[in-house]
């Protein structure tokens, strides 16, 4: 295991103090600026999200960024008739604010068998070509195992379902995976070789 | 003369390949036989003003057309810029139409009135009926559709495309009955509500021959797949609503469904589009030659990613926020594209809200040489860019310029921008559709009066010294059909003095300028070939003096007469013998 980091940071809103975290080092706990604001968007209502969920998407109202001007510029001119010259189909379908996404999104790894789970980011492994690749190449060092025939990789969706690691698009398991599960013993071999 | 020993069945079989009008009114004009033979085998009219001739003129003199094409208000009231009850009403055509043309087919109709009344007597008229296209049009409701899909036997095409209809019930789509299998084409994206979904899954079933199909917004997602299995022969595809919960299930369904539709050519739609979709239509990218992503709120790097992937794209229409890095990213991507349209995402913000400027119509001009069609909204403009522009691209055809803020000067400079649009008239000799905008001076009128030479349509805002810019262009434009203006210093003494021009083109508009009463009334003497109407809301124009500026000024040619359906704001100037009273 690699020395521990014990970080806590005053305003990571959903930190319990008594929670022992361990952060791979050299890298910052940080919560997220402003996230994106888009109208009609539903994948944020969970139906039935895990009660750890993640860090919340809450704004921190001190934190807009200068992406996000639009909600906080001046209001709009008097407007002329008919100026810009914009259907009026289209004046309605325009979003509200562009903000910056989160930069990190950390889940939960547990390890069967192992005392105490870890916590990863996947958004380091969000800008290769392999990203379920690397993420194994990390999940591997993280715990000081081997993918092979003892382990497999699987992770928790939205749903509470366990998906084996690597059926879908790296964007979308990003966006669906709530925590990873690295299994072993007979449970491992049943699912076989990972799909990555 | 050796005409008159070629017998009438030659002739017209020689006609029959002349598809084009203009052609066609060559021909008539040769002799009174060729006019004889002519009007008996024209099939197709297309009447770009539907007060420039009446209805039982047409059919008198064209008795077995096919197909009927007719476009009632100006281009501007697509701004709001001509009240309410202004006009355009296909009433008194359908009532002469229905008597006339039995064998009607084709009917396509722009910015028209179009009741409910109309549609049903279009569908109980015309046995053979089969393609209905309506482009924004309004008055009528779903039950007029209703009324087509049920009595429209043959009907191959229904597109209501950017039309204002209001939305009574879903169920209209159910009235298509079970034996009907026709269909090529169903537009009905500017519907608000939804539409029973099993019927649509059921029509689109049945009919094989279904090419064009996009759905309104309130047609889910996951229900996407369903209809794209049933139609994989499908070459134009728009989306209802591309916003679901992320699931996997979902996405692998959309995948696997698009990767079946191998003819697809064109994709629209995409609202609330959220990005984790895109990549389940990347399959069909490369074969994609339009790409309509206006409505679609992407920004990069997913909006870049979608589009690099169509390497064969000849149309886009997007949003702002494709940015000039965005645009910068299609002129090495996409070497094929002609027209693009860059619309504004948030057109009345005091700020701009993305970084979207000059540099990416550039880069655009400078990477793709096919480039001929342009609308652009953008903030800020140069003479430099412009000029750049305009050298790159000398094929440029459709030159639609708006830079938000009116009289926005040359950012650069902070001078006006009539160089930069001088330049492009001057390059792009080809040139048939130019709007302008930002700070321009009577000098980007000289320079578009001496070189627009092809120039068919303009749109002027906010531009203009004096009366010799308005000049300059009714003595310069030699091709010039339509003419729109709002917010000019323009005045009496260039019209007047340009009056024959009026006759040779199709329409003028002009609002918010500075003509008077008095030169309206003149015009109106003097040119019997026109119907000069004042559009004025503050009451009768002969309640202020006459030097007053009117409102509005919508001056055009007819045949027609004077318009018998005028509402109470709208005043055709009399004609010198004309007794009719126009007050």
């Amino acid at each position: 295991m690699e020395g521990t980091h014990h970080h806590v940071q005053s305003d990571d809103l959903n930190f319990k103090a008594t929670e022992l975290r361990l952060g791979l080092p050299g890298t910052e706990i940080t919560t997220s600026s402003s996230p994106k604001i888009i109208i009609n968007i539903n994948n944020n209502n969970n139906k039935r999200s895990s009660p750890d969920n993640n860090e919340s998407e809450e704004e921190d109202d001190n934190r807009v960024s200068s992406a996000a001007k639009s909600i906080t510029a001046p209001a709009p001119k008097a407007q002329i008739v008919g100026w810009p010259p914009v259907r009026s189909y289209r004046k309605n379908n325009t979003a509200v604010v562009v903000g910056e996404e989160k930069k990190t999104e950390y889940v939960k790894v547990s390890m069967d068998g192992a005392p105490f789970l870890r916590k990863i980011d996947l958004k380091l492994y969000n800008n290769n070509k392999n990203g379920y690749t690397e993420l194994l190449n990390g999940l591997e060092k993280m715990f000081n195992f081997k993918i092979g025939s003892e382990y497999a990789t699987a992770y928790e969706d939205k749903d509470g379902d366990l998906m084996l690691l690597g059926d879908v698009p790296w964007d979308m398991f990003m966006a669906t995976c709530k925590r990873l599960r690295i299994m072993k013993g007979s449970d491992a071999r049943g699912l076989g070789a990972s799909a990555v | 003369m050796a005409y008159s020993l070629i017998p009438e069945e030659v002739l017209e079989h020689v006609f029959s390949f002349l598809s084009s009008d203009r052609d066609r009114n060559s021909v008539s004009s040769v002799c009174k036989s060729w006019y004889e033979i002519e009007r008996w085998c024209r099939r197709r009219i297309f009447i770009g003003n539907c007060y420039s001739v009446s209805a039982e003129m047409v059919t008198r003199r064209f008795p077995e057309v096919r197909e009927v094409e007719i476009k009632g208000k100006p281009h501007f009231a697509d701004f709001n810029l001509v009240p309410e009850g202004w006009g355009g009403y296909v009433k008194p055509w359908i009532r002469v139409m229905s008597g006339a043309y039995p064998l009607l087919e084709e009917m396509k109709l722009k910015r028209m009135v179009v009741t409910d009344e109309c549609l049903d007597l279009i569908s109980r008229s015309f046995n053979n009926f089969k393609v209905l296209v309506l482009t924004s049009c309004e008055g009528f409701t779903t039950h007029g559709l209703a009324s087509i899909a049920a009595n429209c036997r043959n009907l191959r095409e229904l597109d209501l495309r950017e039309s204002e209809v209001e939305d009574l019930s879903g169920h209209w789509l159910s009235h298509f009955p079970d034996n009907c299998t026709s269909l090529v084409s169903l537009n009905i994206s500017c519907l608000g509500s939804e539409v029973s979904f099993s019927a649509l899954e059921r029509l689109v079933t049945r009919c094989p021959n279904l090419r064009t199909l996009r759905l309104n917004r309130a047609v889910p997602l996951d229900k996407l797949p369903n209809l794209l299995q049933r139609a994989p022969q499908l070459v134009e595809l728009g989306t209802g609503a591309c916003s679901a919960e992320i699931r996997s299930d979902i996405f692998s369904n959309l995948t696997e469904a698009f990767l079946a539709c191998k003819k697809l050519r064109a994709l629209s739609g995409f609202w609330d589009v959220v990005p984790a979709y895109l990549p389940a239509m990347y399959p069909v990218c490369s074969g994609i030659t339009s790409l309509n992503l206006s409505y679609a709120i992407v920004q990069s790097p997913d909006l870049g990613k979608l589009v690099s992937q169509c390497i064969n794209l000849q149309r886009l229409w997007v949003l702002d926020y494709i940015e000039d890095t965005g645009l910068e990213a299609l002129s090495l991507s996409c070497k094929d594209l002609q027209e693009l349209r860059v619309f504004p995402s948030d057109p009345f913000g005091a700020e701009p809200n993305v970084s979207l400027t000059e540099k990416g119509l550039v880069s655009v001009s400078e990477g793709c040489p096919k480039l001929q069609s342009v609308l652009y909204f953008c903030h800020q403009m140069s003479n430099a860019a412009l000029i750049t522009i305009a050298k790159n691209r000398p094929n440029l055809i459709r030159f639609r310029l708006c830079i938000i803020e009116p009289h926005a000067p040359d950012y650069l400079t902070l001078g006006p921008l009539d160089t930069g649009f001088g330049a492009i008239v001057e390059n792009c000799k080809e040139l048939r559709r130019l709007s302008l905008s930002g700070l321009l001076t009577d000098r980007v009128f000289e320079y578009i009066g001496t070189h627009a030479k092809k120039l068919e349509m303009l749109s002027i805002a906010f531009a203009g010294d004096s009366d010799l810019g308005l000049h300059h262009v009714l003595s310069g434009c030699e091709s010039l059909r339509k003419l729109e203006i709002r917010d000019c210093p323009f005045g009496d003494k260039a019209l007047l003095a340009n009056a024959a021009k009026l006759e040779t083109m199709r329409s003028l508009w002009m609002s918010s300028c500075s003509v008077s009463f008095g030169a309206c009334k003149l015009l109106g003497k003097k040119l019997p070939g026109l119907n000069v109407e004042v559009i004025d809301e503050r009451g009768h124009p002969g309640s202020r003096p006459e030097s007053c500026p009117v409102e509005k000024l919508y001056i055009y040619r007819t045949v027609g007469g004077q318009r018998v359906d005028t509402p109470d704001f709208v005043w055709t100037m009399e004609k010198e013998e004309e007794v009719l009273l126009t007050e």
